[in-house]
């Protein structure tokens, strides 16, 4: 191993990649505030806000230590709790440790926050809270360590997750309709619950757009080729959603809309992000077309399952999560796991890493929805997880925060 | 006095409003929502269809002198008319006092 030397390029993208990812935080508020009724909005996007500061906070006391510290193939130790042992001078390949801790705390903090699409408009805010601080302990920070930490035991048998399908989009799709399904429909759901702005749908499907570039070609943690080629991934892949879904909606319904156009770039976007530094762009963008497709049939059927997935965090991020890292075991081509990015193509042979994809999903679908499933039972038991009848009808914003969006 | 409620379609309002011109001296308008015969609509979002009930309209109210009721029928009728359903109503009622607020005037007058 040669010596880790300090790359100003690679760190400068770096620290832009990180603050990209940040600002999805606020674009996801937008996207499912907007997708919300009025009277629930302050309340949704606190759900993505909230993220931004408690988890931040669990990151940087355990969370980063829990996930990225050696430990075992489970999880990690508790060597860097508090961010011990590690100063400015830290190096993580070429960038500095804090950077690092820094870009990865952004993700940790956005993935929790998609679970809160599926539970929108009924839960109560403390529960919330907690729920979210235990499962970034028990099954984000684990699951980052099995696919990301070079101890983890999916990552040393290869699995490819560049930016985070399994680690993200599957572990928070998964728990979203675990949660929703313990959590019940809301009250309202059969008089036919629509969304009041769907101008912020679109104006945050934009941020996150924006703040993907940073997700997925950042996670190349560094400035080079591979950072190109996920970049373009994260262009061509949401465009194909995006024209796949709303090619399906003027087929069957006649009329494409804005939120459609909107919706399907962000199943695009999902789905592209396990594959965006492994596949071509002419993969990623069949990829994700055939990915959209299945989550438009899926999304539009809904109401004959009886569940409230109420903002569609499963239907798109929890299809994507399944389909994007299995579609990574087909269209691979340019092989790298983005964090340490020295796992060549020549290990990959077809059908064993298409297995092994598989294998990872179901492994981590699986211990995502019984975690999720125990935490939610838990927390319903101990300090009740959705609000009162009356609160519900009359929104979250007053009941919970004591404020409302519009005045 | 007689009081003139009608119920028109949003996007007719201005030529309403122009074709009255000076025959009124005020009028006050709400955005209301409802149905009648035009019934509801559907919406779609993310593939699932929405009924619509209520749909948008305006209501405006006229306050006039008895004998100008039927002219202003008529051009309520010119102005706002598509010939579709969904054009609106009108209901007329009588009023039993007007007084204007800043001096205590009474009757007919104060219109």
């Amino acid at each position: 191993m040669n010596t880790p030397v300090l790359n100003s390029g690679d760190t400068a993208w770096m620290l832009i990649s990180t603050a990209l990812v940040i600002f999805m935080i606020p674009g996801l508020a937008m996207f499912y505030g907007g997708l919300t009724r009025s009277k629930n909005i302050l309340g949704t996007m606190m759900h993505s806000f909230i993220a931004m500061g408690v988890i931040l906070l669990q990151w940087v006391a355990f969370g980063y230590s829990l996930a990225f510290t050696d430990g075992g193939s489970w999880v990690g130790g508790f060597d860097a709790i508090f961010l011990r042992g590690i100063g400015p001078d830290s190096l993580h390949g070429s960038i500095p440790t804090f950077v690092f801790i820094a870009f990865q705390g952004a993700f940790a903090c956005i993935t929790p926050a998609l679970i809160s699409g599926a539970i929108a408009e009924r839960v109560r805010f403390r529960s919330y809270v907690l729920f979210i601080l235990l499962w970034s302990t028990f099954v984000y920070d684990p699951v980052c360590h099995w696919v990301w930490q070079n101890h983890g035991f999916l990552f040393k048998q290869g699995v490819i997750d560049f930016a985070g399908g399994i680690v993200v989009h599957l572990t928070s799709g998964i728990s979203a309709l675990i949660a929703c399904l313990l959590l019940g429909r809301r009250a309202d759901l059969d008089k036919g619950i629509i969304p009041h702005n769907v101008v912020f749908v679109v104006l945050g499907t934009g941020i996150l757009w924006f703040g993907w570039f940073g997700f997925n070609a950042g996670s190349a943690l560094a400035s080079n080729g591979l950072a190109s080629l996920a970049l373009l991934n994260t262009f061509v892949g949401p465009a194909a959603g995006l024209c796949t879904w709303i090619t399906l909606e003027k087929l069957i319904l006649k009329k494409p809309s804005t939120l459609g156009a909107a919706t399907g770039a962000i199943a695009g976007l999902a789905t592209v992000t396990p594959a965006a530094g492994s596949v071509m762009p002419v993969e990623a963008m069949l990829l994700a077309a055939l990915t959209t497709v299945v989550c438009y049939f899926f999304v539009s059927h809904k109401s004959r399952l009886n569940v409230d997935d109420s903002l569609d965090a499963f239907g798109v991020h929890g299809i994507a999560g399944i389909l994007g890292p299995i579609g990574c075991g087909l269209f691979a081509s340019y092989g790298y796991n983005s964090i340490f990015h020295h796992q060549s193509m020549s290990a990959l042979n077809g059908t064993s890493q298409l297995l092994l994809q598989i294998k990872a999903v179901a492994v981590v679908a699986v211990y995502s929805a019984v975690v999720t499933a125990i935490l939610v039972l838990a927390l319903r038991k101990f300090t009740g997880f959705r609000v009162s009848r009356e609160q519900e009808e009359q929104g979250l914003d007053l009941s919970l925060h004591g404020e409302r969006a519009y005045n | 006095m007689k009081k003139i409620e009608a119920i028109i379609r949003p996007h007719m309002l201005d030529a309403v409003r122009k074709a009255l011109g000076d025959r009124i001296s005020g009028m006050s308008i709400t955005e209301i929502k409802g149905f009648g015969r035009q019934r509801g609509h559907s919406e779609v979002y993310r593939g699932n269809e929405y009924r619509i009930d209520f749909v948008p309209k305006i209501r405006m109210d006229i306050i006039c002198k008895d004998g100008d009721v039927d002219a202003l029928i008529q051009i309520l009728m010119d102005s706002a008319r598509t010939g579709k359903v969904g054009d609106g109503k009108i209901f007329v009622y009588d009023v039993a006092q007007a007084v204007r607020v800043r001096t205590g005037e009474r009757g007919a007058d104060v219109i």
